[in-house]
């Protein structure tokens, strides 16, 4: 039987460099084949460790579950250990992605823009028409919104009181201020 | 060239609507006829997937843009696919005004 294949993950911000490389003394470096780190491992280093996401919240902004996430940047930490203990450069490149497009930003208008023909080189705003437009960073507000949608609510059985669910504390540690029951996760309608 | 705009109300005055999916009205500007449709939303009140549902109401009308004041994320990627440019303005503008600014 064949294995399941592998779904896309969703890489937003693509690496601004192809790779690293070690410096000091040639002897310990020379020779060695390069660590090759995946673009969905750098992706789950980035959104993780650089924009201090929980698994939770970055596996949903790359489109797998919380546990192919963990896995995705367990394999990421364990190449980056490899690299810098045994002093190998890091190639960033291949793996299952896709990439959201580029967004551009016009100075002129303030508004934001996609560019959907990646071969066209963006010059002017579609909007106001003005040339003063820049290439931006990730969409922070669709994370943002993406966050509330994979947040976690501890729920009353007996009176169905809500409250926002504290990471790392479970549920029935908790007492409802309103009834003395004991709170329980709230199930996802998806 | 056509240009679908996200719109709280039907006439030239209106605000911008801010969202995507649920918002009111969807004008479709036609930039060389100079014309304007102002086609009422159906998916204003969905409970879900409001958003992929207005993607095909201004998808049949063959618009290359879209301009509005936010996309989710199921329709960003859809969009893509479909190579229409999406705009995001975050400043409260009348249609009136953008139309002004396509014609730049």
């Amino acid at each position: 039987m064949s294995p399941r294949i592998k779904k896309p993950r969703k890489v937003v911000n693509p690496p601004p460099i192809k790779g690293f490389k070690p410096y000091g003394p040639d002897l310990v470096m020379a020779g060695k084949e390069p660590v090759l780190m995946h673009f969905e491992e750098y992706e789950a280093l980035r959104l993780c460790d650089y924009d201090m996401y929980n698994h939770h919240q970055a596996s949903a902004a790359m489109g797998v579950s919380r546990p192919t996430f963990t896995r995705i940047y367990a394999s990421a930490r364990q190449k980056v250990a490899k690299a810098f203990a045994e002093g190998r450069q890091i190639s960033i490149d291949g793996g299952k992605v896709y990439f959201d497009s580029d967004w551009y930003s016009c100075k002129s208008c303030k508004c934001y823009f996609n560019n959907p023909q990646k071969d066209v080189q963006i010059t002017q705003c579609p909007l106001c028409g003005s040339d003063k437009v820049l290439s931006c960073d990730v969409e922070t507000d669709c994370l943002d919104a993406e966050n509330e949608r994979c947040a976690d609510f501890c729920v009353c059985v007996g009176c169905g009181y809500e409250v926002l669910h504290n990471h790392g504390k479970p549920c029935n540690h908790y007492v409802c201020p309103q009834c003395g029951k004991r709170m329980t996760r709230k199930q996802k309608s998806n | 060239m056509k240009v679908a705009i996200t719109s709280t109300g039907d006439s030239l005055d209106s605000k911008l609507d801010e969202r995507f999916g649920r918002c009111s009205f969807f004008v479709v500007y036609d930039t060389e006829s100079k014309s304007t449709e102002f086609i009422p939303n159906p998916n204003k009140e969905a409970e879900n997937g409001a958003g992929p549902a207005s993607v095909q109401v201004v998808a049949s009308r063959n618009v290359s843009k879209i301009v509005s004041g936010e996309f989710g994320m199921k329709i960003k990627s859809l969009v893509d696919s479909l190579q229409i440019q999406m705009i995001v303005v975050k400043e409260p503008k009348t249609i009136r005004e953008i139309i002004q600014m396509l014609n730049h």
